[in-house]
């Protein structure tokens, strides 16, 4: 017996397609609160002190909450080779500005303390800002490109090639339903960081972080409507024109794909996923209200259930596209044809199932050792901080 | 050199790969040392121990940041430059960086904060415990992308898909036990320890020529020779390995970095110096051992070992059916479940051999139109830059054994001569600190230079890998890359140069008193006293 077949071709594609969006949830989860802290730390701290206290909330962490993002990465090579293809070089100089700011930022934690120099921490301050806000901003206008789909097609050989100067021109990204993605994804994110600021740290800083995070939670709420308003009438969706094979190679050209009609038929045709949205408006309202009264622990939770219900709904509408063009719509890159072979994906699947179970047990119990406000004298104190 | 995007594209990748490089060593080595000296501290409970690993692990901290920083674009060079090749072999190549991730990195990026925040907030054992699992987390990172790396020298357990176009996994167990890949990790991490043994001695030595810090220095310097000792012997054993291991997997990096231009009647000699001429194809002034390559290579008095000129010929070989391959591969891809059986039959016998054809594309768009003159040429193009493998190859091997000797001689004076260590040994010592990074980044050169004009070898040609950017998109990138690294680097030298200079925070105080109670007790139990 073939170990691998014991799951089918098809069962693993959708589970690795589930697996990516948990990566991804996973990445703005958790390194979503540092990029927030970097996106607030020059308006929620105003003095030295006040700032090593903010950085040093993320200080142990954000190591560890980077790797999701290496591991998506990872995870995208080895479950979706097409994708990884296609996205990482078409989007070029974008991915190079945020690789520049996943760059700086831990960099910028490690470094700027180690110098005495006001102008030395003025400038690392910076920094932790673009590095932060930077990919905050650049996530959510990838998602956007995604979802208008980008020109490019696969040749004979299923060489991706880039149409026209939408490839690595930076400003081709920027189109106006993307830029509107992005901000979603900037306001969400650093209502996050402000949710964790208010729960690990107290006094001024703390009800910095709760004013501006609840009116940045505000414009994520609103920014996201918006969205779902422009989705309806002013973006054309992606539909397979061709019998589903969902057994088949992973070939993009064998299938057929036709550009028009609207991405929200997916809510007529599986009525279910309308709970990702509404999951998505839920958590973020209950984190703005938390982060007005006096809730800590409540409020991070909630900001987190915003942003699953937030990632989840552009997945489970694009389904079953993953990356649709619109020079070549037959190129586009589906869950059925833009993963890696059965073998393959159940060896993953395998390793994944042995690994992040152990990767969440250690995270959770680093995250409790950590438990508790940082304060001021921890940070002026003797023990080792940034 | 003209800069096209294939040029401009192995430009980028070699300075981030080589930049990250840089860093890599002394985690893989500090990360260890440190555990080391912790785990002195926790058995003995000597202060002057926990000062040691603090300040080791204070510049462990500011090497390793910018090791995990650089990594980061590791991740994605491939998706970002090398689409084509992303595409080809990512079926087998994703998987270990994936694992690398879930298994490894995880690992040391979660402790390694805890690692620096938590001495007040874990006990002594559970502290040594997180800086043994990041120690761990960082060779197992190394484990996993030397099995990528090994399977892009010896593509092992994959085969090509006509539906897909695509290499795809046919053994997992041939990928993670590939001979190269495993000789290639453990010499890979035996160099990153010889590097942090280096680095360690040569501060240590610093600080004994001005005098200061003299206990944190001896004690640094007794660890690090007997460490660095036994790693410099692992390399050299290890890189003896990868040496056999390529005398039958790539036969011609193999002459090439011995500049052997013709099969000679076995055992072979060794060239030891000479000047390769790749146009004469003849080197100059050569020093021959006799016997020794016939040995190093194939570890028998009879197995010849076959020379760049026999090889070009067998590349010429391989060209031609790899076309017959090609063309079978194009009926397949056009008739799809209607191709008749016997082209099928003709692809299978000789799909081997379709990267060699793909060598082609270089010259031509289809290699079934090439003319006798292309293939002439693409069977040149399998020969890398002789001159220059061979002459990095015999640096790094001379720094190799050169390592050896320092850490015997240094092991020696701190083990029978009271560590006491005279001073021009000390100057040296300050003085080869650059050595092992010079080493190190020779060997990657060697492996992955020498690899050309593949990226995966016999499979895809570095050529028809890259992502069809634009040539100004690359100078942009390349550009910025360059910037922004040249500047990280001056900042980091500059806080190691800082903390170096600071020293370590060494409690003086606080390591008498112990001292002091640790000789009452001597005293008042004889039992101890004697174990001691």
């Amino acid at each position: 017996m073939i170990l691998y077949e014991l799951i089918s071709y098809d069962v693993l594609r959708v589970i690795w397609w589930v697996l990516l969006g948990v990566l991804l949830i996973g990445f703005a989860l958790t390194d979503g609160f540092d990029m927030g802290v970097g996106a607030l730390l020059p308006f929620v701290a105003k003095t030295d002190v006040e700032r090593r206290v903010v950085i040093n909330t993320v200080g142990p962490v954000w190591e560890g909450n980077q790797v999701w993002f290496i591991l998506g990465g990872g995870a995208i090579f080895a479950a979706w080779p097409p994708l990884y293809a296609v996205s990482f070089s078409g989007f070029y100089l974008a991915m190079f500005a945020v690789l520049a700011c996943f760059i700086l930022r831990p960099v910028g934690f490690k470094y700027r303390s180690k110098r005495e120099s006001a102008r030395w921490r003025r400038n690392w301050d910076w920094a932790l800002f673009v590095g932060g806000a930077g990919p905050a901003l650049l996530f959510g206008v990838a998602v956007g490109n995604a979802m208008l789909g980008v020109p490019f097609h696969l040749n004979d050989l299923l060489m991706p090639m880039y149409d026209g100067t939408f490839y690595g021109k930076f400003l081709g990204l920027l189109r106006p339903f993307a830029i509107l993605s992005g901000v979603v994804s900037f306001a969400m994110l650093m209502m996050h960081g402000a949710a964790w600021l208010a729960l690990k740290t107290e006094g001024e800083i703390n009800a910095r972080a709760r004013r501006m995070g609840s009116v940045a939670g505000i414009v994520a709420i609103v920014a996201y409507a918006l969205a779902g308003v422009w989705l309806a009438f002013g973006v054309d969706g992606f539909t397979l024109t061709s019998d589903v094979v969902a057994n088949g190679p992973s070939n993009p050209l064998y299938s057929e794909v036709a550009r028009g009609g609207s991405w929200l038929s997916a809510y007529a045709e599986r009525p279910w996923i309308a709970i990702a949205p509404v999951l998505g408006f839920l958590g973020m309202v209950l984190a703005v209200l938390g982060l007005r009264s006096q809730r800590e622990v409540s409020t991070l939770l909630f900001s987190k259930l915003g942003i699953l219900g937030v990632i989840s709904s552009v997945g489970l509408t694009m389904f079953p596209f993953i990356l649709p063009s619109t020079v070549d719509p037959a190129s586009s890159l589906t869950v059925w044809d833009a993963s890696s072979s059965h073998r393959t994906l159940f060896i993953m699947l395998v390793c994944a199932l042995i690994f992040m179970p152990l990767i969440l047990a250690y995270t959770a119990w680093v995250y409790k050792v950590l438990w508790g406000k940082v304060t001021e004298d921890d940070v002026t104190g003797p023990s080792h901080s940034y | 050199m003209e800069l096209d995007i294939v040029e401009l594209s192995r430009l980028q990748f070699a300075m981030t790969a080589m930049y990250h490089f840089l860093f890599v060593p002394l985690t893989l080595g500090l990360s260890i040392l440190v555990a080391i000296m912790e785990t002195v501290y926790v058995m003995t409970g000597r202060p002057i121990w926990r000062q040691m690993t603090k300040f080791w692990g204070t510049l462990f901290g500011i090497n390793f940041v910018l090791g995990v920083a650089t990594g980061i674009t590791m991740e994605f060079q491939f998706g970002m430059n090398w689409s084509y090749y992303s595409h080809y072999v990512g079926d087998i190549f994703g998987a270990p960086l994936a694992i690398e991730g879930l298994m490894a990195f995880f690992l040391e990026a979660t402790f390694v904060g805890l690692f620096f925040f938590g001495w007040d907030k874990l006990s002594k054992v559970a502290h040594l415990i997180v800086a043994w699992l990041v120690a761990l987390g960082s060779n197992f990172s190394a484990l996993w992308i030397l099995i990528a790396n090994g399977w892009m020298q010896n593509p092992v357990g994959a085969e090509f898909n006509p539906d897909t176009m695509r290499m795809e996994m046919t053994s997992f167990f041939d990928v993670l036990f590939n001979e190269v890949a495993q000789a290639k990790f453990v010499h890979t991490v035996s160099a990153g320890y010889v590097t942090a043994s280096v680095f360690v001695l040569g501060v240590s030595a610093f600080y004994m020529l001005r005098g200061r810090h003299l206990r944190l220095a001896k004690r640094s310097i007794t660890v690090a020779a007997s460490f660095g000792l036994a790693s410099a012997l692992s390399v050299v054993v290890l890189g003896d390995e990868s040496g056999y291991s390529a005398s039958h997997t790539q036969k011609m990096k193999l002459a090439a970095i011995e500049a052997m231009w013709e099969t000679e009647e076995a055992p072979a000699h060794f060239t030891l110096v000479g000047i390769p001429d790749k146009e004469a194809r003849e080197t100059h002034y050569a020093v021959h051992i006799p016997w020794a390559m016939g040995l190093i290579g194939t570890r028998s008095l009879t197995e010849e070992i076959p020379g760049i000129n026999e090889l070009v010929d067998e590349a010429h070989d391989r060209i031609e059916s790899g076309i017959i391959a090609y063309d079978a591969l194009m009926t397949i891809r056009a008739e799809r479940d209607a191709t008749p059986a016997d082209v099928r039959a003709t692809f299978e016998q000789h799909s081997e051999d379709l990267g060699f054809a793909m060598l082609l594309m270089r010259y031509t768009d289809d290699p079934r139109t090439a003319t006798p003159e292309m293939i002439d040429q693409a069977a040149e193009d399998t020969i890398p830059g002789v001159f220059p493998l061979f002459w990095a190859f015999r640096i790094m091997v001379g720094l190799g054994f050169g390592f050896i000797g320092m850490m015997a001689y240094f092991f020696i004076r701190s083990s029978f001569y009271g560590q006491s260590y005279p001073r021009w040994a000390l100057h040296a010592a300050v003085w080869l600190i650059p050595a092992p990074w010079i080493a190190a980044e020779l060997g990657w050169f060697v492996a992955e230079f020498g690899r050309q004009p593949w990226t995966v070898d016999g499979v895809l040609p570095t050529a028809l890998s890259v992502s069809h950017l634009s040539v100004g998109d690359l100078l942009l990138t390349l550009a910025g890359f360059v910037t922004f690294y040249s500047v990280l680097f001056i900042i980091e030298m500059g806080l190691m140069i800082k903390y170096i200079r600071k020293g370590p925070t060494e409690d003086v105080e606080e390591t008498e008193i112990w001292e002091e109670r640790h000789a009452a007790r001597l005293q008042a139990d004889p039992a101890i006293a004697a174990a001691e």
